[in-house]
């Protein structure tokens, strides 16, 4: 145990010391990424304004305050990109990977973790300035707040499972792009990334409720924009637990197979 | 050597080249559809709510979403991957060998690259603007069909110039990649009507990132939403954009030292 926690400190300090040196680079991915949520806002802003104040239960000041929070949200969603896997394993970098006495996926969940230290300390002036400019509405209770920073954790571990997942289909097929885009389509859907799952038709608001997608956005951001009681915000929480653990043993039960399908391309 | 002579020379090379990966063409055709279907959920989440957003009407909106694919495509296959092949060149050294051709380098460099396969985009947005007229009812005077055709000859030049300022900048800073991502960020932006933006976020779409030319202007012209002055403007800006893409391009190109390979 104690040298996977010393490998997990070691990793994130150095992704940590990595990262501040590229605060300008950083800063302009995290801007590029905040376009999206405020094409969402404005396009529901103006429909709730449309209809007198609100829409679909959210008013103009709560939409706000979902998209802003979805910004922190889609920064502690950044994993490990399935791309990347095909890259890996396409270039035979897995091999380098393998020899280490230690699980590849481990290295990847200790770099992005260290990096999203670097990523909440860059979100907070841009969420002021997003605040400033959208005006959103709050009421936040303190145990929201203790749930919601477990909750963007949860999050983070779901869709590092689910994406590493995904990129092992890389083992047997390199054609994978498509496979990754009807992926990522679904994701957006069911995930509460488009919309607020309360606005969804009421057939794929319950669909998503066996899924794993809504635990790593439309989650977090209710726990502090929506009015959850307590009891409901930990069986959140336990749920998200739920979804990591199936994740790790699925993970395991895969990588049985697939590692068995890699060979060695130069690298 | 002849410009037009030299872009359908590399246009053959990139269609040759593309031709040996025609799969390629049912996983582009597949992402196409992904993307054509999520965009219609949103919509119908939309009018699931309003029957207008800001006076604009369902098979409109449908309009502006197949311009935008269409004007996707068409930076997908020329724009940028020949701007993100200079970016590479001008980092390594390599830009060296395009610049000893004896042609203009700025054409050389807009042309060498070209993705075949990307062109689906172009033809589902077409698919997308028949079904959307269709829908409309109006009949499609031929006025209105010039029109239409300048706004999005013209959208595409400006953002190419857009594209070609921003890579410039790779002359005096190296590490642009983040930047073409901010430019993909935007560019999103241009699937609503530029109208239900914000004043200050308008502008910027309007002046800086010329998503407004790009994809409103030419789905105005459709919806019989344009006219002659608007037109006229963006003709004007058209041309500033090209002097100052060129401008910019020639001032990089003096500041370039190359041959570090």
């Amino acid at each position: 145990m104690k040298r996977y926690i010393d490998f997990y400190l070691a990793s994130m300090k150095i992704s940590i010391l990595e990262q501040i040196q590229y605060s300008v680079a950083n800063y302009f991915y995290m801007i590029g990424m905040i376009t999206e949520p405020v094409i969402y806002l404005v396009v529901w802003t103006t429909i709730a304004k449309q209809q007198g104040g609100s829409a679909g239960g959210y008013t103009v000041g709560a939409f706000a305050a979902y998209y802003i929070i979805w910004t922190l949200v889609r920064n502690m969603n950044i994993v490990f990109t399935p791309y990347g896997w095909e890259w890996r394993i396409r270039e035979g970098r897995l091999s380098m990977e393998l020899m280490r006495p230690i699980h590849p996926i481990h290295g990847d969940v200790a770099f992005f973790a260290g990096w999203k230290f670097v990523v909440i300390l860059l979100w907070l002036p841009l969420a002021a300035i997003l605040s400033w400019i959208f005006r959103p509405t709050f009421d936040i209770r303190w145990m929201e707040v203790i749930v919601f920073a477990l909750a963007i954790w949860g999050a983070y571990l779901i869709r590092t499972m689910l994406l590493s997942l995904l990129g092992m289909i890389t083992f047997w097929t390199t054609r994978v792009s498509a496979i990754f885009e009807l992926y990522f389509g679904l994701e957006l859907i069911l995930s509460g990334r488009l919309v607020p799952m309360t606005i969804m038709p009421a057939w794929v608001q319950s669909l998503s409720n066996y899924l794993p997608f809504k635990w790593t956005f439309f989650f977090p951001i209710e726990v502090l924009v929506g009015n959850m009681t307590d009891a409901q915000l930990w069986s959140g929480i336990c749920m998200q637990a739920l979804w990591v653990g199936s994740g790790i043993l699925i993970l395991n039960l895969i990588w049985g197979f697939a590692i068995k399908q890699y060979s060695a391309v130069g690298g | 050597m002849n410009p037009i002579k030299l872009a359908l020379t590399y246009l053959r090379i990139g269609v040759l080249n593309e031709m040996q990966y025609r799969v390629n063409f049912f996983i582009q055709l597949l992402q196409s559809f992904i993307s054509v279907a999520t965009g219609l959920i949103g919509l119908s989440l939309v009018f699931g709510q309003v029957t207008t957003l800001a006076g604009w009407s369902r098979p409109e909106l449908l309009a502006v979403m197949g311009v935008h694919l269409l004007m996707g495509g068409v930076i997908r296959s020329i724009i940028q991957p020949n701007m993100e092949r200079l970016m590479d060149d001008v980092r390594n050294g390599t830009l060296d060998f395009a610049l000893t051709k004896p042609a203009d380098a700025q054409t050389l460099i807009s042309v060498r690259e070209f993705r075949f396969w990307q062109l689906v985009d172009v033809i589902v947005g077409m698919v997308v603007i028949s079904i959307a007229f269709f829908q409309l009812k109006s009949s499609l005077g031929i006025f209105q069909l010039l029109g239409f055709l300048a706004a999005l000859l013209m959208g595409g030049v400006m953002l190419y110039s857009v594209w070609l300022m921003v890579t410039s900048i790779s002359f005096w800073v190296i590490r642009v990649q983040d930047i073409s991502n901010l430019f993909e960020g935007l560019y999103a932006a241009g699937r609503w009507p530029i109208g239900i933006y914000p004043d200050w976020l308008r502008t910027g779409l309007t002046f800086l990132v010329p998503v407004a030319f790009a994809v409103t202007v030419p789905a105005e012209a459709l919806t019989n939403r344009l006219d002659g002055t608007s037109l006229l403007f963006a003709f004007g800006m058209t041309i500033l954009f090209v002097i100052f893409a060129r401008g910019l391009w020639l001032l990089g190109l003096s500041n370039y030292s190359g041959a570090s390979s």
